[in-house]
This record gives structure tokens, sequence and C-alpha cells, in this order.
């Protein structure tokens, strides 16, 4: 069929109006989710009319706004919004090739500016790197910030949390063989003691001195020991007490406090510090333990790991994530 | 510097089989071992045990260990180890006591450098098969763990910049700790066991200025709690070691008659590093030499080898 120009029917027009908010829809969720979807900004709005750019405008009033002066304006706070999407690859590039020491030197240093909603962050670092790899990050960050990390938490913290999160970050705990003398069902019974007795768990010292000196190995122990004979799961009966859970978390069932946080990271809505912790995550276990975080995430969600990052990110940002986490294979 | 006299040049397998002549035969020869051990430093001692363990299958030092007694023994022995590995062996026998040696965590954990210290947590760590701080809490309570705690795990900071905002304000802040008597001393260890040694020595002296004497004066009370004799040894070993070490030598050698772990422990542990420094410091205090001290409360073989490291002339 031969169609002259200037003669549009019927079906072309609304061919062209489904185009039109198919693409609308695309643009929409380009810039929406983790990331920005460089291919399609890039392929529609890069070659789109100015005509096309109002219809996205006014289609979209979570973005931009009537103005009073006759013109549909960014809304400021979503230029804030996007301005940190579109930064999510490069924090991921930038993190994933520093030297793991520098890394988590600055992520505590940002942990500890950001203050208390992100003190979880101090927590995850200390408790889930190995003995090396946490003092070579105090190593590093001495040489960046010209103190010691346990002194500018002990200086910034305040209150309980304070004796709990230095004595975690001054750890170097043993990483050898279980050692003969094994006394975990005896400070599973004492944990157990506390937590029964109502008292406020973060000030007991007993609890301070197994979570933050005992070994991995033995927690992990303690942490069977506990479900023998109190029948619950340790971290769930410090739910009351967020920092000790996340302790307890981090030190026994890293893979499963870690398929935790990601799956908050990745909702929709998810704020600033909780999505951070998409990057955060993969980049810092990429070499270590993805895979494993994979399988648990699926055990406890029932999608896989890579399945929630291909909905949920976009663009460069999100090829890197699963590139991250493809590499094992 | 160091006190101890030790030649550039030695052979390890000389030494190691004049040692093992030494330790043959009825009796031993404890001058000989002296002569030897007490004139090589920490790395030329560990040659001579490598050489020994190549020649004759045997453990210099549990060999030594089997053949002397005593003072003379515990001396050699802590003497022959590595440096991390001794100060390790003195931490772990110090908590063992009956009554916690507290005076040796805070010295090992204050006086060596933060490297230093990390050596001793992963020497203490091979020997004991758990860490430092974990065997620490283990043996004690409350206030004291804290401090003791908080000291064996510092990693300091090790630049010399010093905020004198921050010396001002923490100095202030232990000011007030100090006068409030009910005071929790949370503050004050946070302060002491975070901050570097130079930051530390900015906010004593700017106490000192501001208040007109030192903060272990103020300190002093009438039969002081086990926490406040520990802030004070904690706020000395950081302030100014050798004037600490001299504290410690005078009273050893006061001390008539009962063991002598703290003499040898400084006289060991320092004769490599500032002895020379210490027994300067120790004339200045007492008007007589170290050495002369030692000789005078110490007999035999132990005597002997404490003044070779002392590094008196024969």
């Amino acid at each position: 069929m031969i169609i002259k120009p200037g003669t549009r029917k019927r079906g072309d027009d609304r061919d062209e109006a489904m185009a039109q908010s198919d693409e609308l829809e695309a643009l929409t969720k380009a810039f929406s989710g983790h990331g920005v979807d460089e291919t399609t900004l890039i392929a529609v709005l890069g070659k789109s009319h100015p005509e096309k750019r109002k219809a996205f405008r006014k289609g979209n009033p979570q973005f931009f706004k009537e103005d009073e002066r006759s013109f549909e304006r960014w809304d400021d706070h979503r230029i804030k919004l996007l301005k940190r999407e579109f930064s999510r690859f490069k924090n991921a590039v930038v993190l994933w090739a520093m030297h793991p020491w520098e890394r988590d030197a600055r992520l505590m240093k940002e942990a500890l500016k950001d203050g208390p909603d992100s003190y979880n962050v101090l927590i995850e670092v200390a408790c889930t790197r190995s003995s090396e790899e946490l003092l070579g990050a105090r190593r590093a960050y001495h040489s960046l910030f010209e103190h010691s990390i346990e002194e500018d938490v002990a200086s910034h913290v305040h209150g309980p949390e304070r004796r709990l999160l230095v004595a975690l970050v001054s750890a170097y705990r043993y990483e050898g063989t279980k050692p003969k003398e094994d006394n975990a069902k005896a400070e599973a019974k004492t944990i157990l003691n506390v937590i029964k007795s109502g008292e406020k768990k973060t000030d007991n010292e007993e609890v301070i001195r197994i979570l933050t000196t005992r070994s991995k190995l033995l927690l992990k122990a303690v942490y069977k020991d506990y479900q023998e004979i109190s029948g619950s799961n340790l971290d769930e009966d410090l739910k009351s007490d967020s920092r000790l859970q996340e302790t307890v978390q981090c030190l026994c069932t890293p893979e499963r406090y870690f398929s935790q946080v990601l799956d908050l990271a990745l909702e929709i809505d998810a704020d600033k510090s909780t999505k951070k912790a998409l990057t955060r995550v993969i980049v810092t276990r990429a070499d270590v333990d993805v895979k494993e975080i994979d399988e648990e995430f699926n055990k406890m969600y029932g999608v896989r790991l890579t399945k929630k990052i291909e909905d949920t990110a976009n663009g460069n940002y999100k090829d890197f994530l699963l590139r991250l986490i493809a590499k094992g294979d | 510097m160091a006190s101890l006299v030790a030649p550039d040049h030695f052979s390890p397998t000389e030494d190691a089989a004049a040692l093992q002549k030494a330790c043959t035969g009825l009796g031993t020869n404890e001058k000989a071992i002296i002569e030897v051990l007490g004139h090589r430093n920490a790395a030329q001692r560990k040659q001579i045990r490598q050489a020994y363990e190549q020649l004759y299958e045997e453990d210099l030092v549990k060999r030594l260990e089997s053949e002397l007694t005593r003072d003379f023994e515990k001396a050699v022995y802590r003497w022959i180890l590595d440096p991390a590995d001794r100060d390790a062996v003195l931490a772990n026998v110090a908590l063992k006591k009956s009554n916690p040696d507290y005076p040796v965590i805070i010295e090992i954990s204050c006086i060596r450098t933060p490297d230093e210290l990390l050596e001793v947590r992963k020497a203490y760590q091979l020997r004991y098969k758990r860490s430092l701080e974990e065997d620490v809490a283990a043996h004690t309570t409350g206030d004291i763990r804290k401090l003791l705690v908080g000291l064996v795990s510092a990693y300091r900071y090790q630049g010399e910049e010093i905020n004198a905002r921050l010396a001002n304000s923490e100095a202030d802040l232990i000011h007030d700790a100090i006068k409030d008597k009910a005071f929790s001393h949370d503050e004050v260890i946070r302060i002491l066991t975070t901050r570097s040694k130079a930051q530390l020595r900015a906010t004593f002296n700017r106490y000192q200025e501001d208040q007109g004497t030192s903060i272990t004066k103020n300190l002093l009370v009438e039969n002081p709690d086990e926490i406040l004799v520990a802030l004070r040894t904690t706020i000395r070993g950081l302030n100014d070691p050798n004037k600490y070490f001299v504290k410690v030598l005078s009273n050893g050698i006061k001390r008539a008659g009962t063991d002598e772990d703290d003499l040898t422990r400084v006289i060991v542990t320092r004769a490599e590093k500032d002895l020379k420094e210490i027994k300067e410091e120790y004339y200045k205090k007492n008007s007589v030499s170290l050495d002369q001290a030692v000789a005078k409360d110490t007999t035999g073989d132990y005597k002997a080898f404490l003044l070779t490291l002392l590094g008196s002339e024969e």
C-alpha cells in the first residue's frame, strides 16, 4: 500500500499513540529503579523532537510540575534522585577497582559520617571480613584519614552502641582450627540467661565479650548450641536489639544477612542508604561468596538474585552488577 | 639505646656448638651460656636456635628449660624467645596468675609500638590458639576489662600530628571525669584506648598546664581501687615509658626476697631497646646505678646474666 505524504489513516494514529505511550513508559522506566537505562535514554530521548519531549514532560507529573509561569518544570528533588541514579554505575566501578582495604576504610568512614542509620555498615565490614582483611582496612584508614578507626568510632558514636562498635572494629579474631577446650555450650547458656532476664543486652558485658572477642568458628557453634537449648535462633531472640542482631547475623549467618540486605535494597522505593547496599554488597562479595548469597537469596525469596536485579536495575549499572555476580562461573 | 653488647659478626653454628657443650655432661656450664646468649641480639639468637635444631635435632629452648633452674631459667627462657613471642608468653603468664598482673598487660599494650603490638597478637594466637583480647576479656571484669581489652585491641594511628583543640577538650573531659567522684571511667578509657600516642601526650601536657599538676597525681587517692591504679599505670606508660620502667625497677628491687619477675621482665624486654636511657633515668632518681642495685639485690647466675644484659663489663 502506498502511503501518500499528507494522508493519515485512523489506524496509524492509534499505532502512533500506542508507540508514543510505549516510549513514554520506556523513558519513565529508564529513569526509575536502580541506575538508569542509558541505551533507552539515548535511543528515545536523544532523537526526540521537541513535541515528544513536551509530551514526556506533560505525561510525567512525578518528574515535572506545572510552573505558574506556564512551563513544565523538573521537580528539584527528582533531579537530586536522578543524580544518584546516574552515579550508581560510576560508584560501582570506582568501588570495584579499589583495593579492598581502601574500600572497607572508605565504607566505614562514610557510615560514620552518615550517622546511626548507617552503623550497620560498620558492623557488616567488621564482622564479615577476615581478621587480616579487617586489619588491612585499619591500616588503610590510618593512611586515608590520619586517625585510627577505633578513635573515630569511639568519638562519634554515643550511647550503649559505642562499646559494641569499637570492640567489633578492633577485633583480631583467632581463625585457626577449634582449640581443644571449647566452651560454646557455656557461652550459649550465658547469652540465654541474659536474654531471659530481660536486661538490656547491649549493656551486658558478657554478651559483648562473647560477640566481640570469640572466634567465628566458636560463635557458629554457640549459635547452634543456642538453638538446641532454647528452641529458637539467637538472632531472632535479639530482634529488640538491632545492633546485636546484625552482629550475630553477620558473624554466624552472613549469607542470610546479605540476602536480607539485598532484598531490601532492591525495593523500588528503598531509601538512599538502603539502596546503596546493592552496590556495596555485590562489589564487596563478588570475590568472596556472591554465589552462595545468590543461592540463599533464592531459598529465602523464591527468586534468583540475578533475576531480581534484572528486573529492578537498569543499563550499565545492571550489566555491571550481573557481570560481577557471573564472573565466578 | 640498647644496653646489650653484641658483636657484628658471629657464627650461629659455633654458638650452637658452644651451647650444646655447655649442656652436656654432669652439671651445666651456666657461664658459657651467659657468655654466648648474653651477647646476642634477637636476630642472632633466632639463627642460633635454627642452627642448634639442625645440628642436634632438638629445640634449644626445651634443652635450656631442662638444664636451668629458677630465676635464671626464667630469665634465659624469656630472653631466647622472639620478642613478639616473648610478650605473648608474658601476657599469658600475667593473666593466668590468681591475681592477674595487669601492669604487664598495660605495659605490653602501651609501650610497644602499634605494629609491635600487632605482632604480639599474632604470636599469641599462634601459641595459644586464642586471641589475646579473648583471654584478657575472659580473665577480667567491669572497668578493668573495658580498659585492658581496649588497650590490647588498639591499633593506634602512628603519626605525630596533634589537634590542639582536641587535646584541650579531652584534657577538660578527663578533668571533669576525675572531679566528679562518682565518675564512670568510660570517657577516660575511651581516650586512653583509642587516641594516638602523640595526641595523648599533647592531652596530658595540656592537662598539666591547665591544672598545674599531672593527671596521675590527681588520680592518687587513699586506697585506690583497681581501675584507678590501672589508669595511672596506663597514663604513666603512655606518657613517659622510661620513668615508668624506673618505677617498676625501683619497686622490684626494694621488694626483697619476692619473685624477680618484674626485674627480669624489664631488663629482658628493654635490653635491646632503651635500657641505656632507663639506666640514666634510674640513676637520676635513685642516685645509684642500676647495675649496682641489681648486683646488690640478686645472686649467682641470675645476677651474672642480668648484668651481662645491662652491658656490664666483667
